[in-house]
């Protein structure tokens, strides 16, 4: 199949980027990585520099892979990740957008390459359970009903790839923010922190630039985990019982 | 106050207000809908005109009055600072643009807020301003035999409003937005507040839907009323 | 050079306990002053790292991802073994132990394997308490399932992302610890050397992957988990970034490199389509609990089913040959993974393959779906049901249980595999060998320490299903951060080491040098052609079987192929600023090195073991024909330009007697 595709290519964060159009020849059976990966030889091949993007993992599990692709994060699949993205879902003779994630949180440092780093402070700022390595008891000490720890799974499903943040036209991190609140609140171990955990989250989220949520639901549908918006209603729950039904007065 | 300061200016807390005030907007709405519907009794304008009179003169309804400007303004002022903060988080928008996943309303709020407040300016200036600070010679005064005080005569001031036909499109593209503007707001005001349940959320969502549909159309009613039957 | 293994004496049981009580120990007051590199944030570095912070060592942790989140053990799928015997089955320390060495083909060291296997109950009480959701039953108590290789169910999971859950625990405890202050985090950044200093390692050279700059970075010792080298085949199930350079440069300042030949592949991968493809997608050895592995009997059939002209369906019953069951009846389709992968290859080898390429077996559902839909069926009440009911509640229950795993084969293969039997094939996804360490995880290099994938300690020539989890949090958490202050409560009185240091400045200039003329060759051909064609040469040559022919041939092509890179390969950009290509450049060029090691090393070893196939040596029957009288050792690689150098440690076995492997 033949495919024009419009990459956007910027040489580093202080200059400015554009879309640019290339020629690929590419197999229905090809990751949509592997597109790229053809593009890249073509372009090496020419002596030009390849399009930069990220990737690592390729089974759609470490969400390093980050791109929207015709103005949706990962693509049109549901619950999708780009790596898992076949060209069998394109057709012969189309033209397909590349972009990188946008938000003011996520900094372009090379064509399609962003700095997430946003969200790792803002699990260092509380998404953990605070329990030093041998402090630990039985790990059948606890018993945990099913269909919690199912819930708390669900939630835990993320893999931080920020397509919530991408997808989102306010550029909000609520999904990602509240997926970790829920998942650690959720489990037994981790309900007696949540109060300050979900206080000094959203406070670092908020810091870190991100927008705020208006509940379009962009988030959960392009979600390649299919992390629900529940999350997000259970997060603000914890928010405002924290922020108001606590003695703490911070 | 710092706590509360930090809380009300965090993102959850500014989502707060503004379903807080959503809910209480949405509140008046049915309570002023009540009110209206005394437009379409059939005896001249009596009971509309004599509730009218209440509502500006009664001294609890004009506290709660002043409540419901400044949930209006509040709203406003929370809701554009909210929009301009997150098109800065956005930063720049994508080449492509994707309309599949959300819904027409949910993108827009802030604009459909704004149509709504455009069209409260127009409404107020015609009938509140009138009412509230319009001396005999925008509104007649009327008597009613058992209540023999004069009051302004608001039912005439509407039907001859009514009968100009751009008044009555600016009120139907004001209702409109106010739909949309509620279809999203109902339901996500309940969000914000953390409430969603598997099991009461599609209520929520359908008694939202109803909502928007219903209210704003009988609102609709009363000009196309009037601009026919007048 | 004589390798000490460093096992301390007394009763095996006894060791870790023992040694744990008496080995010296740094005082808090002193651990503030000792600075502690930990390169890789997976798994083991991650654990160790938040471990290190947590005793009150100053750590610096590094990785060339964007985050420690990204890291490879985020993809393990199907759990993590620990000897809790919660199940009732006869399960203990010692059985764990001696699943562990049977499964390495007793290429192990006792003494590290017992360790493990005592700590690993540790592991999943400190993972249940940084609120990982392991899977649980109705009780609320944890769930099992059972692995290749053994026979209780022993294996902790997440559904099918186990390693994700685990690290994103290991994640956060080490997060916590940054957000304390008390690890500095240094994301993309990659070492490209070590720094050595009067024998003991000291520092490490480190590219920031961002501007390309080369910083120095000094510690009293430095720590090495950076995974394994599967990505030396090109084609694995590891991600596109695992790769052996920092392992290399630390082989290359005098480290040694134990096993390089033990590489797992692993049965159950999704076959190659096309020369295009970039990577291997695994499918969790938990599916072969309900799957049964078969080709058809008659290869006029496999032919068929090549062209496209019949499916697996189409094949009736007794027209199916279920190998595994068939050659092994007592572990039958559960049989450890090297015989399991060399199982399906001489079903292809005859010419039995079920994909156009001829390189793929069946994994079939289909009568685990009958069966536990007749199980729902019964249990939800439902007398007589008809097929398609019992079809439907089955596939019911297999999509509860593996249903993450169905749904991304369908993804990629386009095919539903509840309807159609999966196609799977053998692929690399483990390497038993890495960087030689004694029973303190310490190299020949003091100072320098391995961890998890990257040394070669537990596994021996096979690494049993849900234990590479297992040991990298072993080593992570409770290992490492006791064993390390052997090395460190020595170095109490050496004050912060100065990254002014001339071997610093010598590290730093060799390695811009080395980044200056990998740009500078501005040859005609891609890195990733180059990776391509080593990783061809290595899969034909010391692939899933080895002779000693093509192992000389190998070596020679392996060899002509670097000088070739060096004079021909094209590196677009600059090294002063991201550049993944570059990137790329490096580890490809250590992969070559590291290719010929693998050649020699499988080349001295005169016997079949494990992962280690040599076609010389197999029992009549066909099986993995091992030498114990001349092979139990470690055979541990100094590198050489012209002629790498093995040294040998003696493998003693006191505890377990040494017997043919047999899974029958």
């Amino acid at each position: 199949m033949k495919l024009t595709l419009k990459v956007w290519r910027q040489q580093n964060n202080a200059s400015k980027g554009a879309l640019e159009s290339y020629q690929v020849e590419a197999n229905e059976h090809m990751s949509f990585l592997e597109m790229l990966d053809v593009l890249n030889q073509s372009l090496v091949e020419e002596k030009k520099v390849p399009v930069a993007f990220e990737h690592d993992c390729r089974e759609g599990i470490c969400g390093s892979c980050n791109m929207v692709i015709n103005g949706r994060p990962h693509g049109p699949n549901q619950g999708t990740t780009t790596c898992q993205l076949h060209m069998r879902y394109f057709k012969d003779g189309d033209t397909i957008v590349v972009e990188p994630w946008r938000a003011k949180a996520f900094p372009v440092i090379k064509d399609l390459v962003v700095d997430r780093s946003s969200l790792d402070r803002i699990i260092q700022s509380g998404g953990y359970i605070s329990v030093n390595t041998g402090q630990a008891q039985d790990a059948n000490a606890i018993a945990i009903e099913k269909d919690r720890a199912a819930h708390a799974f669900d939630a835990a499903a993320c893999i931080g790839c920020g397509a919530c943040v991408a997808a989102c036209p306010n550029g909000s991190a609520m999904l990602f923010t509240a997926a970790k609140v829920v998942h650690l609140g959720t489990m037994p171990q981790g309900e007696v922190e949540e109060s300050t955990r979900v206080q000094a989250m959203v406070n670092q989220m908020d810091e870190e630039g991100f927008g705020m949520c208006s509940n379009t639901g962009a988030c959960e549908a392009d979600c390649p985990k299919e992390i629900s918006l529940t999350n997000i209603a259970e997060m603000n729950r914890a928010y405002l019982a924290a922020s108001l039904g606590s003695q703490k007065k911070s | 106050m710092s706590w509360f300061s930090n809380f009300l200016t965090s993102s959850i807390g500014r989502k707060l207000i503004m379903s807080l005030t959503g809910l209480f907007l949405i509140s008046f709405l049915i309570i002023h809908l009540i009110g209206n519907l005394q437009l379409f009794y059939d005896d001249g304008g009596q009971a509309f005109n004599i509730y009218a009179a209440f509502m500006t003169s009664n001294p609890l309804i004009k506290f709660v009055s002043i409540g419901l400007y400044f949930f209006i303004l509040l709203h406003t002022v929370q809701g554009l600072i909210l929009w301009s903060k997150n098109k800065a988080a956005k930063g720049s928008k994508y080449a492509v643009s994707n309309t599949k996943t959300t819904s027409f309303a949910s993108r827009n709020m802030a604009l459909l807020g704004t149509f709504v407040l455009a069209f409260l300016f127009i409404h107020m200036g015609d009938f509140w301003f009138k009412m509230k600070f319009g001396g005999s010679d925008a509104l007649n005064m009327v008597t009613y035999p058992g209540h023999e005080t004069a009051v302004k005569d608001l039912y005439e001031k509407v039907a001859y409003s009514f009968s100009n036909p751009l008044l009555v499109l600016a009120y139907l593209v004001g209702l409109l937005a106010l739909a949309f503007h509620l279809m999203h707001g109902f339901q996500s005001a309940f969000q914000s507040l953390g409430i969603n349940h598997k099991k009461y959320t599609p209520l929520i969502q359908m008694i939202g839907l109803a909502f928007s549909i219903i209210v704003p159309l009988a609102y609709a009613i009363i000009p196309i009323f009037f601009f026919f039957n007048r | 050079m004589k390798l000490e293994s460093k096992v301390p004496e007394g009763p095996l049981a006894d060791k870790w306990t023992k040694y744990r009580s008496t080995m010296n120990l740094v005082a808090p007051n002193n651990k503030r002053r000792i600075d502690v590199i930990v390169v890789g944030t997976g798994l083991a570095g991650a654990s160790a790292a938040a471990t290190l912070g947590e005793l009150g060592y100053n750590v610096k942790a590094f990785t060339f991802h964007d985050s420690p989140r990204r890291a490879h053990s985020i993809a393990a799928q199907g759990g993590i073994n620990a000897a809790k015997n919660y199940q009732n089955d006869g399960d203990s320390v010692y059985r764990l132990f001696y699943d562990t060495i049977k499964g390495g083909d007793y290429r192990s060291r006792e003494a590290n394997v017992h360790r493990l296997a005592e700590v690993s109950r540790n592991i999943i009480d400190q993972c249940a308490a940084q609120g990982v959701p392991f899977a649980r039953e109705y009780g609320g108590l944890l769930a099992n399932r059972s692995f290749g290789g053994v026979q209780v169910s022993r294996t902790f999971y997440a559904r099918g992302q186990t390693g994700q859950q685990l690290l994103l625990g290991a994640y956060q405890a080490l997060s916590r610890q940054i957000s304390l202050g008390n690890v500095e985090m240094y994301n993309r950044h990659e070492m490209l050397d070590l720094v050595v200093v009067d024998g003991k390692a000291r520092g490490i050279i480190a590219r920031n992957l961002l501007t390309g700059k080369l910083e120095r970075f000094a510690a009293h010792s430095v720590v090495l988990a950076t995974g394994g080298y599967g990505n030396v085949f090109y084609l694995s199930t590891n991600a596109m970034g695992c790769n052996v350079t920092a392992a290399w440069k630390a082989v290359k300042k005098g480290a040694l490199m134990a096993n390089p030949c033990y590489t797992q592949i692993h049965p159950t991968c999704i076959p190659v389509s096309g020369d295009y493809q970039s990577k291997l997608t695994l499918m969790s050895e938990s599916l072969r609990n309900d799957g049964r592995v078969w080709v058809p009997k008659k290869k006029e059939d496999a032919q068929a089913i090549q062209q496209g002209k019949k499916k697996g369906i189409d094949i009736p019953e007794q027209e199916r040959d279920y190998y595994l069951e068939r050659r092994y009846p007592a572990f039958g389709n559960l049989v450890p993974r090297d015989v399991a992968s060399r199982a399906a290859k001489i079903a292809c080898d005859e010419g039995k393959g079920v994909s156009p390429t001829g390189l793929a077996v069946f994994l079939d559902f289909a009568s685990a779906i009958e069966r536990y839909g007749k199980s729902a069926a019964h249990s939800a009440g439902i007398h007589n049901p008809d097929k398609a009911m019992i079809t439907k509640l089955g596939e019911e229950v297999v999509a509860e249980k593996y249903g993450n795993l169905f749904e991304m084969y369908e993804k990629i293969t386009g095919e539903n595999p509840y309807k159609h039997p999966m196609k799977i094939y053998p692929a690399v996804h483990y390497t038993m060998g890495g960087l030689w360490v004694d029973y303190n995880l310490e190299t020949n290099v003091p100072g320098l320490f391995a961890l998890g994938e990257a040394n070669f300690s537990d596994h021996g020539a096979n690494r049993l299903g849900a234990s590479a989890l297992m040991q990298g949090l072993a080593d992570g958490y409770f290992v490492l951060p006791y064993t390390i202050g052997q090395f460190l409560s020595n170095e109490i009185r050496t004050p912060k080491i100065s990254t002014d240091l001339p071997e610093f400045a010598a590290a730093e200039k060799s390695t811009q040098d080395n980044l200056t003329k990998l740009i500078d060759i501005k040859g005609n051909q891609s890195v990733e052609s180059f990776h391509r064609r080593l990783g061809k040469i290595v899969w034909e040559y010391c692939g899933m079987s080895r002779s000693a022919e093509g192992l000389k041939k190998g070596r020679q092509l392996i060899r002509d192929l670097r000088k070739e890179f060096w004079s021909d390969v094209f590196v677009p950009g600059t090294a002063n600023e991201f550049n993944p290509e570059l990137e790329k450049a490096m580890r490809v060029a250590d992969f070559m090195e590291l290719g010929e090691v693998m050649m020699l090393d499988a080349l001295d070893r005169e016997e079949s073991c494990g992962g280690h196939f040599r076609e010389e040596h197999k029992s009549p029957e066909g099986e993995a024909a091992r030498n114990d009288e001349d092979y139990t050792y470690v055979a541990a690689w100094e590198w050489d330009e012209q002629d790498p150098k093995v040294h040998k440690e003696e493998l003693i076995f006191e505890n377990v007697e040494l017997k043919t492997r047999s899974y029958k």
